[in-house]
């Protein structure tokens, strides 16, 4: 089941850029790349807890402004000698929307 | 043991040296060595002066042998000291200091001077050679005023001229006498390539031209042709050839045509007295090239050591031109003819022509535009009058045969090991690649050291480092330069000297001009970029936020838990009741969890949620309170003592000038951060010498200091000069601050970037060139007038409002729905 709610328009990111949601598991970043794919991670870093919405965006894959860190957007998981990964989340876009499965979400908080 | 015997040198060029160095390397004990050198400079690599008047390098870069050189070997370096006469008959030399100098060996190495057309007003003030380090900085110095620019001669020096002023801003128009540009080294149709490619660069090619007087009353005016037309300059490029510089020898007696003749051993008509270089003539020859230069400069070490050895046996020459983004190759004979055949390839599309001309089976002349990499292939046939009969249906296509390999390193592979790489230095691959396996060598700097190849002009870099990887493997990496990041091969200084050659001025321009192996960069090179091009068009480039560490972008210091800190300016470290009521007001209202006094002399709030950032500047904005920069690659803090306000033994105002420096120079963007401090007396209490700029007061004025460190290392400053008034200080400090702001890599620090360009070189430029040091102060006066905006009141106003805001809220009740 799923169950999709609207979090925000395309253009409330910057390209490059990721913004938060706040839910019950935690801070959610979204990110949008130059080529305005989105994706939404965990805003956690494994390894010591950084804010990974305010890292640098290049490519699919972002940077850990603490330690650097870098996690692919697309699975998660830590790219290059770290090892390590971050929580995926569901996106869908309906034109300028941004939708996320809150759905999801809540099987993810009954874990 | 005998007397050392005693060997002049008359000329502290390339070839003069060069000869020296070939004989220490023989036989480093046999002579007492004086060098004379017309020009006051040290020896430097005078075929590099095109990319420094283009910007692309710097004169420091092209210094061959330092002031240290002569010192470790010994030789006494007399510069800006001309030789005036010779007498071989009493075996001395007169100097126009008239001092006297006996010789047992003489060495002749006055090379050439610049062809001066004779026409009227030639001699005008702005009517200038290309000849040496002088005529750059002129050229350099006239640019800046922007104004239009004639070069005379369309030839190899007259085409890097004309280059190196247009991109420094000039309108540039180029006369030329022939029909062809370059036509001693390229056909017609090579020629039109190259020509098209200039026009294209905003150059005006004018070809069949003849200029007949050189117009204007005192200064230059313009330049009158011969078909009536008038050309406006406001200077004037001779660059219409060169002429053995022969006057002291054909004085002196010794047997002269157009050059200095010599043998085979390069010994003139007195077998005491050697020439080396563009002013001698070799059987009939006289070469204007480096290649040739050096073979002889071995000949000359080769006879100076009495060693035997097979002499000089004249040279086929190539030519590269030294234009960036132009790629242009020949050799040989390339002039039509009954018994010649040729074999074209055009490539309209890539701007590709290759044309090699054939004789008897044997390549005699090549001539390549566009894509010159099998330049040094087709150089070893014709040199080695290979016969090409089987290969000649692919020849064209250079030694990976018709493209049917694709491995980057394969043309490279097929070279036999008698081919020359580096045309310049005379280095074949087999020298190399022995060099590399027997010493071990494992970077580009260690194989230009033991081998020089690559280490004069620089175009078969390239080449080398294909030796480098099929030599040594996947363990060698072509980036022994020390590329920014995986994303490219090349380095910061090459990236630097790019942005500004090609005006690239957005960073997906460099990334696809420069053909970044990534879409968009990575975490490392996108700030290193951003800060190039922050610091190279501050009036054009719009600052790219997302290419910055989350503290740049938002103004505040990222903690270990995810909040920030905020540090607010306190001028010179001083501070009001006003201010500390505010912030003890801020504190409490945000419930800011720490409060620190930092080494900078300010006050570190710790502890607040990014959400709260905007509310607390604005509280502090209302007290008065701008961003310290406390997260900047900027300016700091300038940390003080009270100075003559307070202290007894004050001499200066250092609290006045500290808090003056941090004024004028809050806001700009450096490399990475740049600490100051001013101390009021020698007892130093600011700690100015270990900062990366520091000033001492004493009585008599302001000592300047650079280049200190007390983080990840310890290094007290080195001393910059001493100045007398404050204003003085102030322009000291900030030309210096633009220079390493110009020429650092990111992320490098004062010091380290000192260490690596040299700490001498910097004074000269800072303390010796007031022209130089009043262009870099009045460069960084212009960024600042695009810099001084604080950031916290933007960020007040609802700049960057997303950075701050959660982009929605999901609460249990509706992820529960």
């Amino acid at each position: 089941m799923t169950n999709w709610i609207e979090i925000g328009n395309l253009s409330d990111i910057p390209p490059r850029g990721a913004r938060c949601v706040t839910t019950p598991l935690g801070r959610i970043a979204v990110f949008r790349t130059a080529t305005d794919e989105l994706y939404a991670i965990e805003d956690r870093c494994p390894h010591k807890g950084g804010p990974l919405s305010q890292g640098i965006v290049h490519g699919a894959a972002v940077a850990c402004p603490l330690h650097n860190w870098v996690f692919s957007l697309e699975t998660g998981v830590a790219l290059g000698a770290d090892e390590g990964a971050v929580r995926t989340f569901a996106l869908r876009r309906e034109g300028e929307k941004i939708l996320m499965d809150v759905e999801m979400m809540a099987s993810v908080a009954a874990d | 043991m005998s007397r050392k015997q005693k060997l002049v040198v008359i000329g502290n060029g390339m070839a003069g040296c060069r000869a020296v160095e070939e004989l220490l390397a023989l036989d480093p004990d046999r002579y007492e060595i004086v060098i004379f050198g017309g020009e006051p400079e040290v020896n430097y690599n005078r075929i590099m002066l095109s990319p420094v008047l283009a910007g692309e390098t710097s004169f420091d870069e092209i210094v061959i042998n330092g002031a240290d050189w002569y010192a470790e070997n010994g030789i006494e370096l007399r510069s800006g000291e001309e030789v005036v006469g010779i007498d071989p008959v009493s075996r001395m030399v007169a100097t126009d200091k008239g001092d006297r100098c006996i010789y047992d060996r003489l060495l002749i190495a006055t090379g050439s001077l610049p062809f001066i057309l004779p026409v009227p007003g030639a001699t005008l003030d702005g009517v200038i050679a290309f000849r040496d380090i002088a005529d750059v900085r002129r050229m350099i110095a006239t640019a800046e005023g922007g104004g239009r620019a004639v070069v005379i001669g369309g030839g190899l020096l007259g085409l890097e001229a004309a280059n190196g002023l247009r991109t420094l801003g000039m309108d540039v128009t180029v006369i030329h006498l022939m029909e062809t540009l370059m036509e001693r080294q390229l056909d017609e149709a090579a020629g039109f390539l190259l020509r098209r490619e200039l026009e294209g660069r905003g150059i005006e090619v004018l070809t069949g031209a003849s200029t007949e007087e050189i117009v204007g009353r005192s200064a230059v005016e313009g330049v009158k042709l011969k078909d009536g037309r008038t050309l406006p300059a406001d200077l004037v490029v001779m660059a219409a050839g060169i002429r053995p510089n022969i006057t002291l020898a054909r004085d002196a007696g010794l047997a002269c045509n157009r050059g200095i003749v010599v043998d085979d051993f390069m010994r003139t008509s007195d077998p005491a007295i050697l020439a080396v270089g563009e002013c001698v003539e070799h059987r009939g020859q006289v070469y204007g090239l480096v290649a040739p230069i050096w073979e002889m400069c071995r000949v000359v070490g080769t006879t100076l050591a009495e060693e035997d050895g097979e002499g000089y046996q004249g040279s086929v020459i190539s030519t590269k031109l030294k234009v960036t983004g132009v790629e242009v190759f020949s050799a040989g004979d390339f002039a039509s003819g009954d018994d010649r055949e040729d074999i074209v390839f055009r490539d309209a599309a890539r701007g590709v022509y290759k044309r090699l001309v054939i004789s008897r089976d044997r390549i005699i002349g090549a001539v390549l535009y566009g894509d010159t990499q099998d330049g040094s292939w087709y150089f070893n046939l014709l040199r080695q009058k290979e016969n090409i009969a089987e290969s000649r249906e692919t020849l064209v296509f250079g030694p990976a045969l018709a493209g049917a390999s694709q491995d980057p390193n394969a043309a490279v592979a097929a070279l036999p090991d008698t081919s020359e790489i580096c045309g310049c230095n005379g280095v074949c691959k087999g020298a190399i690649v022995n060099a590399i396996r027997e010493k071990d060598l494992t970077t580009l700097d260690s194989v230009r050291a033991h081998t020089k190849a690559s280490a004069s002009c620089g175009s078969c870099t390239e080449l080398v480092e294909k030796l480098m990887v099929l030599t040594l493997g996947d363990t060698y990496n072509p980036a022994a330069v020390e590329p920014i990041c995986a994303c490219t091969d090349l380095g910061h200084d090459e990236v630097r000297r790019l942005i500004k050659a090609k005006e690239l001025k957005t960073i997906p321009a460099v990334m696809q001009e420069l053909e970044w192996k990534t879409s968009c960069g990575c975490a490392k090179c996108r700030p290193a970029l951003n800060y190039y091009l922050v610091c190279d068009w501050p009036d054009e480039y719009a600052d790219d936020y997302q290419s910055r560490f989350v503290n740049e972008r938002v103004h505040a210091n990222i903690q270990k838990d995810g909040t920030y800190s905020v540090v607010p300016r306190m001028w010179g470290g001083m501070t009001s009741a006003k201010e500390l009521r505010a912030i003890a007001d801020v504190v409490d209202k945000f419930a800011i969890p720490a409060v620190k006094v930092t080494g900078g002399q300010r006050i570190d709030m710790l502890g607040i949620a990014k959400e709260d950032l905007p509310a607390v500047w604005a509280d502090l904005g209302k007290a008065g309170f701008v961003s310290g920069q406390a997260y900047a690659k900027g300016l700091r803090t300038v940390k003080t003592c009270v100075g003559t306000d307070w202290c007894r033994f004050g001499t200066q105002d250092s609290t006045g000038l500290g808090i003056r420096i941090e004024r004028f120079m809050w806001g700009s963007w450096t490399p990475a951060k740049v600490k100051v401090a001013v101390s009021g007396c020698p007892r130093n209490c600011a700690e100015a010498t270990c900062k990366d700029v520091g000033i001492v007061c004493v009585d008599s004025g302001y000592e300047i200091h650079f280049a200190g460190a007390a983080g990840l290392d310890i290094k007290g400053t080195e001393k910059l000069g001493t100045v007398m008034a404050e204003d003085a200080a102030l322009e000291h400090v900030v030309a210096l601050v633009q220079m390493y702001r110009e020429q650092a890599h990111y992320l490098e620090r004062i010091y380290k970037w000192a260490k690596r360009i040299g700490y001498d070189e910097i004074r000269r430029q800072i303390m010796d060139d007031a022209e130089r040091r009043k262009a870099l102060f009045d460069r960084f006066v212009f960024s600042q007038k695009f810099a001084q905006v604080d950031p916290w009141s933007e960020r007040v106003s609802g700049k960057d409002k997303h950075e701050f805001r959660p982009m929605a809220e999901i609460g249990f009740s509706r992820a529960a729905e």
